[in-house]
């Protein structure tokens, strides 16, 4: 157990806290619980829910963030899928979308596969987004400061990243009940 | 030859209006064009461009990505596990590094293998000539918009001019 564990929140907490201030706002989740969590915590059509492609979420993001210009577009992430994608925030960087907003759940492990350990613990992946052009990056703990510069971000330009140090629970979350296709069509109906 | 802008245009004819990938010297002259009507978005690898165009057909777009054949190997899992399950169709403009043999050791065996590669992944494909680049391109928006999957179009060496004619 690392020795702020104890004071952190657990993603699903922190995820509820992010969710009670989205409204229409299309939000892509990574594969794996983070997506199961959200489905749970509330299921909206604006949700795309990943089951595969890992560390793809930030470029589907990206994607949509550059192609409807007018809505704020958020990503919902994980420490696993940002370290396998992390070209991607080189691309974020250099393109600087104003509308993007990428969130972090930072629980330093693979936690879809068993809590293997990842290496955000040693990586600061706050500070790779900044080196890379984001235009704004924050790192919290609790959920006052969560919800606070989320606000934030929502309402300024970015590309910015709020990287939320996480612990390893994880909530007792079902599988995404739609099929895949269906995921798509209410996801592009609902952002239209 | 087919010249870039021809290409570029006929793409533009048929709807596509969200253009990403890596570079390949075989693409070289159609990316040129791309840029020179601000329409590329360039991508660091091809599984992010693969991802990055589902993105885009999302949000409204009609997308294709650039690569070379090898990125396919790059982008086999996002292709497989976001495009084909979540039905979002793409068009890969794909260059066949190693066709025949003739290429740098490293294009060789996905030169030789890629149209075998393709099937198993279930990607329809075409490779496009001068001769029949109006009714390949009519197979491309046919395919994708009936299909939902991703559609393959391979460039050969000297179908397209390149930066080094």
């Amino acid at each position: 157990m690392r020795p702020e564990q104890g004071t952190m929140q657990s993603r699903a907490q922190a995820m509820a806290a992010l969710l009670e201030v989205l409204t229409d706002q299309p939000v892509i989740i990574c594969n794996g619980f983070p997506s199961r969590e959200a489905q749970k915590l509330a299921d909206r059509p604006t949700h795309f829910y990943m089951i595969g492609s890992m560390g793809n979420a930030a470029a589907i993001g990206l994607g949509v963030a550059l192609s409807k210009p007018s809505k704020k577009v958020i990503v919902f992430d994980g420490d696993g899928n940002v370290l396998m994608g992390m070209g991607t925030l080189a691309t974020v960087g250099a393109l600087r979308p104003k509308n993007f907003v990428h969130v972090v759940f930072d629980n330093e492990v693979y936690g879809s596969t068993g809590n293997q350990p990842t290496i955000s613990n040693v990586v600061q992946l706050e500070k790779v987004a900044k080196a890379a052009g984001y235009v704004a990056v924050e790192r919290v703990l609790d959920r006052e400061d969560l919800v606070y510069e989320f606000k934030d971000m929502l309402k300024n330009d970015g590309p910015s990243m709020l990287l939320v140090k996480v612990n390893e629970f994880v909530e007792d979350a079902g599988r995404i009940a739609l099929e895949p296709p269906a995921i798509t069509a209410r996801f592009m109906k609902s952002i239209e | 030859m087919v010249d870039s802008d021809v290409f570029v245009q006929a793409l533009e004819s048929l709807g596509v209006n969200f253009f990403t990938g890596v570079p390949d010297s075989l693409l070289g002259g159609i990316i040129e064009e791309l840029l020179t009507r601000k329409l590329y978005t360039s991508a660091v690898r091809e599984d992010e461009a693969v991802a990055m165009a589902a993105g885009a057909f999302m949000a409204g777009k009609i997308p294709a990505v650039l690569m070379q054949n090898s990125g396919l190997g790059t982008s086999l899992n996002t292709l497989l596990s976001l495009n084909m399950i979540y039905r979002l169709p793409c068009l890969l403009l794909v260059s066949w590094r190693g066709f025949e043999g003739k290429d740098a050791p490293e294009h060789l065996v996905m030169g030789e293998t890629m149209p075998q590669l393709l099937d198993t992944m279930k990607i329809p494909h075409r490779t496009l000539s001068e001769q029949t680049m109006a009714d390949d391109l009519r197979w491309v928006g046919q395919t994708f918009m009936k299909q939902r999957i991703p559609v393959a179009l391979l460039i050969k060496k000297g179908i397209i001019k390149g930066l080094h004619p």
